[in-house]
C-alpha cells in the first residue's frame, strides 16, 4: 500500500512540475528553433540525475529513526505550503496558475532576447532558459524522489513514479503542440500537498518515537483527515472570498439618492 | 559585500523560499510539532495524535494569517 501511495505521489508531483517545465521549453523551442532547446533540457534531466544519484545512497546510511524525524518534517514544511497555496487557489483568494498566460509571456520575451553563441550551443537564451526551467521545477520533484525513496528504502520506485510523469507529460505536449492548460494543476497540487503532508506526519511522528494505533494502516486514516480538513478549509474561505466580494462591490457602488 | 557574498546571500535565500517557502512560522510550529510528539513519547504518553492535530491547527493559522494579509 504505502509503495502504490509513493509512485502515486511522486508521479503527481513530477507531473504538475512538468506541465510548468513544458510550457518554457515549448515556448523557446517554438520561438527560437528546437536544438538548444532540448541541449537545455537534456542537460537539466543530467543534473537532476546527478543530484538523485548523490543523496540519494548518501541518505540510506542515515539510521531510520532519524531519517524519519528530519525527513518527515521537511516533508511537513514542503507539504503544507504547497497545501496552503492550493487552498488559497482554490477559494479565489490566489490566481490560479494560468499555461496559456506563462505561454505567450516566455513566447515575447524569447522572441526579443539576443542571439549568442557558446561552444557547442548555437542559441545559449534558449539553452540557459530550458536547463533552469528544467532545473528548477525539477528540484522539488528530486526533493520529493529522495525524500520518499529513502524512508520507504526504494529511491528506484520513486524515480520511476518521476519518470513514467515526464513520459506522460512529454508525449502530451508532443500531441497538443502547445501548453497543457487543461491539466487540473491546483487539484493535483492540492493532491499532492494532502499526500506530501500526511506522509510527513507520518514519518515524522514515527521519527520522534510515537507509535501508530493499526501500525502501517494508519496512514490511510491521516490521508483522510487531512484531505476532509482541507477540503473544509477551501469551502470556508470560498465562503468569505464571495462575501469579501460583496463587501466591495456594495461599497463601490453609487449610494442612491432619495 | 564581494562577488562570493552576493552569490552565498542568494544560494541561503534561494533554499530559504524552497523549503520554508511563504510562512516561516508554519517551519517553526512544524518544530515545535516534533519536539512536543517526543516529549509526550519519551514520557511514555500516547503521542500520535499529537502531530496530526498540531499541522492542522498550524495550517488553519496560516491561512487565516493569508487572507488577512490578502485583505489590506
Amino acid at each position: 500500500m504505502r509503495d502504490v501511495l509513493l509512485v502515486l505521489a511522486v508521479f503527481l508531483a513530477c507531473a504538475v512540475e512538468a506541465v510548468e517545465a513544458l510550457t518554457i521549453v515549448l515556448a523557446i523551442g517554438v520561438s527560437r528553433g528546437w536544438r538548444s532547446a532540448v541541449q537545455g533540457v537534456t542537460a537539466g534531466l543530467l543534473a537532476l540525475a546527478v543530484i538523485v544519484a548523490a543523496l540519494g545512497p548518501a541518505l540510506s546510511f542515515v539510521p531510520l529513526g532519524a531519517l524519519r524525524l528530519v525527513v518527515g518534517g521537511l516533508l511537513l514544511i514542503f507539504g503544507l505550503g504547497w497545501l496552503r497555496k492550493a487552498i488559497l487557489r482554490a477559494s479565489g483568494f490566489k490566481a490560479l496558475h494560468d499555461e496559456d498566460a506563462i505561454y505567450a509571456r516566455e513566447l515575447a520575451a524569447a522572441r526579443t532576447a539576443g542571439r549568442a553563441r557558446r561552444a557547442a550551443v548555437g542559441d545559449w537564451y534558449a539553452f540557459t532558459l530550458s536547463f533552469k526551467g528544467v532545473l528548477l521545477e525539477g528540484l522539488e520533484v528530486v526533493f520529493i524522489v529522495v525524500t520518499f525513496g529513502a524512508n520507504q528504502g526504494s529511491i528506484p520506485l520513486a524515480v520511476l513514479g518521476a519518470g513514467i510523469a515526464v513520459v506522460v507529460v512529454t508525449v502530451a505536449g508532443i500531441a497538443v503542440r502547445g501548453p497543457l492548460a487543461r491539466v487540473p494543476e491546483n487539484t493535483l497540487k492540492f493532491a499532492v500537498g494532502v499526500l506530501l503532508t500526511s506522509f510527513g506526519t507520518f514519518w515524522g511522528a514515527e521519527g520522534a518515537g510515537a507509535h501508530w494505533p493499526g501500525a502501517d494502516a494508519a496512514l490511510l486514516g491521516v490521508i483522510a483527515v487531512i484531505a476532509l480538513t482541507a477540503l473544509l478549509f477551501v469551502a470556508l474561505l470560498r465562503r468569505a472570498h464571495g462575501r469579501r466580494i460583496q463587501e466591495s462591490q456594495s461599497a463601490t457602488e453609487p449610494m442612491e439618492v432619495v | 559585500m564581494g562577488a562570493l557574498g552576493r552569490w552565498l546571500r542568494s544560494f541561503g535565500a534561494f533554499w530559504w523560499d524552497f523549503i520554508v517557502g511563504d510562512d516561516w512560522r508554519v517551519a517553526v510550529g512544524v518544530v515545535a510539532a516534533l519536539a512536543g510528539t517526543a516529549g509526550l513519547a519519551a514520557a511514555r504518553v500516547p503521542a500520535w495524535w499529537f502531530l496530526p492535530v498540531t499541522v492542522l491547527v498550524l495550517l488553519g493559522v496560516s491561512l487565516r494569517r493569508a487572507i488577512r494579509d490578502a485583505g489590506t
